[in-house]
């Protein structure tokens, strides 16, 4: 099953190395893994998908947080939550496929950043499954270039 | 404030910290740091490689339960001592190990003698520490100490630019440590350790599996006195030996791929297993699905990670062991319907049961006439030393002869290289035990294979008139690998044929050292005699029975109780 851990660590050189090299050493999978600084700088806050049964997730949250400078470790999976992730994608787009384009942009509520006589650049934000699908659909027509964030994560508030 | 030199601080803060003794080896990058132990309190000790320094130290810390210290310079001394930090790593011993690194404005520049030795031990350290200002340097021993000691105890680097060991700073005070995000967890929850005795009370099978956590956290006399009040039978890993007496009754003595045939069996048909502070290594478990297959486990660990990583537990507890069984043995003190007279005799059924497979087979070999075995001799070391030893290790069958036929009855006598099993570690770590205790007999049990690995350190042994003692148990073989082989590759004995080894009794002299050697079971005693009344350090060589295997044993991946007897 998919999860996704959220992991509060010193913002320190050298920190993300040891959390992928405990990935690597240890065998577990990573699917996508995001890190910049949180409201305090010494702190950065990772978001990190790994693939596992709850066997594999309690050890990658037990060794996520044996490592000293990680500070909290979250499975928000485990909870109500919010996911993002954003996209750029580079889509052919010339006189017969422009309008066809921009219909599927306005459907996935994407923006076009960046206009060539061939291609538009799309920028789209929404959860993986979202960005799942208009690569789906954009790719009959043509994807020259794609570059995806990663998913970033946030537990819901408590109601009330 | 007046400002003193870095390394002027390192050496404060070390002595701080209570260190005498020290293991290292000099080079450009740590010269400052040398020249302020030319006239420190400090002892170092010169050793001859690296890997010696490292696992000098390791032993020191493993006799002493204090951190031991290495110092190393940058580049090839600080590879050297990886081996070293990885063996530390794996059997959790507090090490802090102090490298030289090239100065901070070179880093990265492919600078001479200059290796990335913070990315190199990430894997095998507790934690590692690039120190990059005056500022940081003192706080950052402090919290490598720290964190070295505290919780699951492990090796701890720190890399010391040449230009912050060389500049000038005012010397922090001392004041506790906090840190927010490393907080080791020691009390136990109460209603986890409820839960365990309960189940201990209703067990009627019950089986205490005690391993190096126990040794660790001092807790032995707390293991003892739960084990003697409830009638429970006691077995260890090879990192746990000492941590239950092994010649008392209650004690099955090891168990695993070389355990004895009681413990195995026990383990394999007990109702109720409790692990305390040991980590369900393939070594011990072997095939897992029939490990302690009809059991309800507990597990006592300081270590989260070690709980459910490989074995599935019923009752986790984690703490420190000291404070859980201390817990446990409060719970049943206060338990006032418990009459003495009754948990005294309470699981009698089934200590009848292992001491008949204690019977049936115990541990043995087969004796040959004249032909040495190495069995008998560590039987006559045990004997001879009254069982008071300190007693380390090479790897291989002489770990193992050492581990089932040395019975050791206190805790941090036995010093051996578990789980990463490094050749090379005995003799460096008798140095570093005689060190700590000069008055012991401290004694290297070795192969002909493993003390070419680190022979040199008998230099060292000499230069600081550490009369430790090996025994090499000489069968002109790499013995374990060949056993393998003759097992289960047809004794297609490729490349653990050793017939040509130097001469140790003439190369003990070239050392200066005394070299004995035993040709015939009737030499043995003789030669022991002579070493342990020898001020000197001495080599004795035993020509053993060349092809002797370690039984029972355990073939890798099946069950334990699928045990190959002598
Ligand atoms: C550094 C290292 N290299 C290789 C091994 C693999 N190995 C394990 S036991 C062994 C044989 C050791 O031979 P010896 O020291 O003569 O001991 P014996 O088994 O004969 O008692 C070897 C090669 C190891 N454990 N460590
Ligand atoms: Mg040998």
């Amino acid at each position: 099953m998919k999860h996704t851990i959220s992991v509060l660590l010193q913002n320190k050189p050298g920190v993300l190395s040891r959390v992928t090299g405990l990935f690597s050493g240890r065998g577990f999978n990573i699917e996508s893994l995001c890190v910049a600084e949180t409201l305090e700088p010494e702190v950065s806050c990772m978001t990190l998908v790994t693939i596992g049964d709850n066997f594999i997730i309690e050890q990658i949250t037990k060794q996520l947080h044996k490592l000293i400078d990680v500070i909290k470790v979250t499975d928000i999976s485990n909870k109500e939550y919010v996911e993002r992730e954003m996209v750029l994608i580079r889509v052919k787009a010339e006189a017969s496929t422009r309008a066809e384009v921009l219909r599927v942009i306005d459907i996935f509520r994407g923006k076009v950043v960046d206009v060539s006589p061939k291609s538009y650049a799309v920028e789209v934000t929404g959860s993986a499954s979202k960005i799942q699908a208009i690569i789906d659909i954009l790719r009959p027509i043509g994807i020259k270039e794609i570059v995806r964030t990663g998913t970033i994560a946030m537990a819901r508030a408590n109601k009330g | 404030m007046k400002k003193i030199t870095g390394s002027q601080a390192i050496v404060k803060c070390l002595q701080e910290e209570g260190i005498k003794t020290i293991f290292g080896f000099p080079g450009g990058a740590v010269l400052d740091l040398y020249d302020q132990l030319y006239d420190a309190e400090i002892q170092h000790v010169l050793v001859r490689h690296e890997q010696g320094a490292v696992h000098a130290a390791d032993a020191y810390a493993r006799v002493t339960g204090k951190v031991g210290v290495a110092l190393l310079t940058s580049g090839p001394g600080a590879t050297n001592g990886v081996t070293g930090i990885a063996t530390a790593y794996m059997d959790s011993i507090p090490v802090v190990i102090l490298t030289g690194q090239v100065p901070t404005p070179l880093i990265g520049n492919d600078a001479f003698q200059e290796v990335d030795i913070v990315g190199i031990t990430r894997p095998c350290t507790k934690h590692n520490y690039l120190v990059k200002s005056g500022i940081d340097l003192i706080p950052t021993i402090r919290e490598a100490f720290h964190i070295a000691r505290s919780g699951r105890p492990g090796p701890v680097l720190v890399d010391l630019p040449k230009d912050v060991v060389a500049g000038m700073i005012a010397y922090p005070e001392i004041k506790p440590i906090r840190m927010h995000n490393y907080q080791p967890t020691y009390e136990p929850h109460i209603g986890q350790v409820a839960k365990a005795c309960k189940a201990i009370l209703s067990a009627s099978r019950p089986v205490l599996y005690a391993g190096g956590g126990v040794i660790l956290s001092d807790s032995h006399s707390e293991l003892t006195e739960l084990a003697t009040r409830l009638n429970i039978p006691v077995t260890m890993t090879l990192m746990g030996l000492g941590a239950f007496p092994g010649s008392h009754a209650l004690s099955m003595g090891m168990l695993g791929m070389h355990g004895t045939y009681a413990a195995n069996m026990a383990v394999a048909n007990c109702d109720l297993l409790i692990a305390v502070g040991s980590r369900f290594d393939d070594r011990v478990t072997g095939r897992l699905d029939a490990f302690a297959r009809n059991a309800q486990i507990i597990h006592i660990d300081i270590d989260p990670t070690s709980i459910s990583k490989n074995v599935k537990v019923d009752i986790p507890i984690v703490a420190d062991c000291k404070y859980a069984l201390t817990a446990i043995n409060n719970w049943f003190n206060s338990e006032k319907s418990l009459s003495p007279g009754e948990t005294a005799t309470k699981n009698q059924a089934w200590i009848d049961t292992i001491n008949t497979w204690k019977v049936e087979h115990p541990l043995c070999y087969m004796d040959d006439g004249d032909i040495i075995k190495p069995q008998y001799v560590v039987e006559k070391l045990d004997e001879l030393t009254g069982g008071d030893a300190i007693i380390t290790t090479e790897v291989g069958q002489n770990q193992m002869w050492a581990a089932q036929f040395y019975k050791f009855n206190s805790p941090r006598r036995f010093v051996t290289s578990g789980g990463l099993g490094t050749m090379g570690f005995g003799l460096p770590a008798a140095i570093g035990a005689k060190m700590a205790f000069p008055d012991k007999h401290v004694i290297d049990i070795a192969g002909d294979g493993s003390i070419q690995m680190n022979i040199q350190e008998l230099a060292t042994a000499r230069q600081y008139n550490c009369p430790v003692k090996v025994a090499i148990l000489n069968n002109g073989y790499l013995g374990m690998v060949r056993q393998w082989q003759e097992l289960f590759y047809n004794k297609r004995y490729s490349s653990t044929v050793m017939d040509t080894v130097p001469d140790f009794v003439a190369l003990a002299r070239a050392y200066g050292a005394v070299g004995l050697r035993a040709e015939k079971k009737s030499e043995v005693e003789p030669v022991i005699k002579e070493a342990l009344a020898t001020k000197n350090v001495v080599i004795m060589d035993f020509k053993v029975a060349r092809e002797e295997g370690v039984y029972p044993m355990v073939p890798a991946g099946k069950a334990t109780t699928e045990m190959l007897l002598v």
